[in-house]
């Protein structure tokens, strides 16, 4: 299997304080990595620091083949990004939003044409695609979020709490996106803290205070903690955590 | 290039889907013209003239005397011949020049009656009725000194001259602070504001994870705000050419090379602005506060800088729209050239190179 991003020994410090510990783990290629955490376990600044927005204070890795440390810029060409804050303009049309991230990713005028016929009917939002974003409704925009995440067809995606805030029919739907995008070819690195969301991973990792307490198959999770649900599992696990949420 | 297009054209779509941005990019200028239309009076001390003495006798050399000991003058220059007097107007020595004729005080003497020529500098309308109304004053104070016994036999007529501006139009004055204002306050306000919201909305984040450069996302957001401030400078010229009949009597094109200069200037600003602010409230008290209370208070278009106490003399020399407002009134109402404001241009250009350099060490490439 082709391995797409490699942590070893990964480690972020912000004066006295780790946020994150010597992490290490392989993310192979089509895969859907979860990544999970309470708040304040180290999730977002491991993420940030795969996606070059933050150096790490040690250790190495490499995303898409390229390390972290010295060849951020290959790492931006190569992957897509959302974030837990919302973060199309909502002053643009959907259309327009499309089109702006298509642009900046370096799509040619035909490319964008198509995608934004290709989104637009993946998402049936037909009728709205020249109302601003702001009209619509929470679930359609993390959809749409998500889609334009993924516009320049990227190697990695990561997708930071996703589905906060989104009802629970919306999120079966944005998953069903993530499966689609996952088939073709797209790794998928997600953070969450839906438990009920890790049953949809390939493999599932478990942050505790900055360190992975434990990483595999939702069912070989369950399996050796002799539990029958990964909301038991990972309560076990929270329940070391000496650090308090923020 | 292509990925700068893109950018640059969703900055211009949020500009015009933005009212509140759009009153203050085009609802600002009508109302500054209107309100500071109505110019402010202030009192003046300390006013650097210049002397022209052709009579060298004891009522010239009295009346110079007099005007040496008002507080409100200071004799800067005493000039030999009346033709020296253009020059020291234009280098911008002096706000004001007397001058005696030959035969002063034998005129007065043998006919009752002689004459004196006040200059003024009357692109400072107010500054310049100001002035010579003190001048007046002395005058006529001399004359009673003469006749002390209420009859006046003596009379000395100041023959009134107001340079640049003739009939002492108020527009002279408050069009360059005008244009100073608008531009700096649409630059450094809407450019400072577009790159926090970025940040606040978390846009921003997915903008450094792109690979778009940091520069560009720079550059995109000031083209738009350059191209919008060409269009307010082109509505305030053609305001004060044919609605207030100011023409321009310099170079246009020097009038609009240094206005862009301005506007580059107030761009770095806003830029800097954007690294050391979080909220788009605190980026924009941050505007005002840097911005618009020093270019109204210290750029010497609302009040006389020579007026000020030391401190704020020596404090205005940082405020850049002191430096723009005294380019403006040199190029569009004296009608000089380059030669005459080269200081001027070097130091905005001083400035903005150093807000430049500030503002991209700060820009944040990785989010800590």
């Amino acid at each position: 299997m082709e391995t797409v991003i490699k942590a070893n020994k990964l480690t972020k410090r912000f004066g006295d304080f780790v946020a994150v510990d010597e992490i290490t783990f392989d993310v192979y290629k089509g895969e859907i990595f979860g990544f999970l955490g309470a708040n304040g376990a180290g999730k977002t600044t491991a993420m940030r620091m795969l996606c070059g927005l933050s150096t790490p204070t040690s250790g190495e890795a490499t995303v898409a083949g390229f390390d972290v440390f010295t060849q951020p810029e290959e790492i931006k060409k190569n992957i897509g990004y959302m974030s837990q804050k919302f973060s199309l303009y909502e002053d643009l049309s959907v259309l327009e939003n499309i089109e702006f991230y298509g642009g900046i990713y370096g799509l040619s005028r035909s490319e964008i044409r198509e995608k934004n016929k290709e989104l637009i009917s993946k998402l049936g939002l037909e009728k709205e695609a020249n109302n601003l974003v702001r009209s619509l409704p929470l679930g359609w925009k993390q959809k749409l979020s998500f889609l334009v995440a993924i516009v320049h067809q990227p190697k990695i995606v990561f997708l930071d709490e996703p589905t906060g805030g989104v009802d629970p029919y919306m999120r079966r739907e944005f998953w069903d996106l993530i499966y689609d995008a996952a088939d073709k070819g797209i790794t998928i690195f997600v953070t969450t803290h839906y438990l009920d969301e890790a049953e949809y991973c390939n493999r599932v990792t478990i942050m505790v205070d900055g360190k992975i307490e434990a990483l595999d198959s939702p069912g070989g999770l369950r399996q050796k903690f002799g539990v029958a649900s990964m909301d038991e599992v990972f309560y076990k696990l929270a329940r070391q955590a000496k650090r308090s949420a923020d | 290039m292509k990925q700068l297009l893109s950018f640059v054209k969703k900055e211009f779509y949020q500009v015009f889907r933005d009212p509140k941005t759009l009153v203050m990019l085009f609802g600002l200028p009508v109302v500054q013209i209107v309100l500071f239309g109505f110019a402010l009076t202030n009192e003046l001390k300390n006013a650097n003239i210049a002397v022209v003495d052709n009579a060298k006798d004891q009522a010239s050399q009295q009346i110079i005397n007099k005007i040496a000991g008002s507080e409100f003058f200071n004799i800067q220059k005493v000039l030999t011949s009346s033709s020296e007097i253009d020059a020291a107007f234009k280098e911008g020595k002096i706000k004001l020049a007397v001058v005696f004729p030959v035969n002063f005080y034998n005129d007065l003497m043998h006919t009752n009656k002689a004459s004196i020529q006040v200059i003024a500098d009357a692109s400072d309308p107010n500054t310049a009725t100001q002035l010579t109304n003190y001048i007046n004053t002395i005058v006529s104070d001399y004359q009673s000194q003469l006749s002390p016994n209420s009859s006046v036999p003596y009379t000395i007529i100041p023959e009134v001259r107001m340079l640049y501006n003739p009939d002492l139009k108020g527009a002279p004055n408050f069009v360059p602070g005008v244009m100073a204002m608008v531009l700096l306050l649409v630059c450094v306000m809407m450019t400072s504001v577009s790159i926090v919201r970025e940040k606040e909305l978390g846009t921003m984040e997915i903008l450094l994870v792109s690979p778009v450069k940091p520069l560009m996302v720079i550059v995109a957001k000031a083209i738009p705000y350059l191209i919008l401030s060409w269009i307010n400078l082109a509505a305030i010229l053609l305001l004060s050419v044919y609605a207030l009949d100011l023409p321009i009597k310099g170079s246009l094109f020097l009038l609009v090379a240094e206005s862009t200069l301005l506007i580059i200037t107030a761009l770095s600003l806003g830029l800097y602005i954007s690294t050391v602010t979080k909220s788009q409230q605190a980026a924009m008290f941050a505007s005002m506060l840097g911005m618009m209370l020093p270019t109204m208070l210290l750029s010497g278009y609302m009040f006389p800088i020579e007026n000020m106490p030391v401190v704020l003399q020596v404090l205005s020399n940082i405020v850049p729209a002191k430096w723009y407002y005294i380019i403006v009134k040199d190029v569009m109402l004296k009608g000089l050239g380059f030669s005459a404001i080269w200081k001027e241009t070097l130091i905005l250009m001083g400035m903005t190179a150093f807000f430049i350099v500030v503002a991209l060490r700060n820009f944040k490439i990785r989010l800590e």
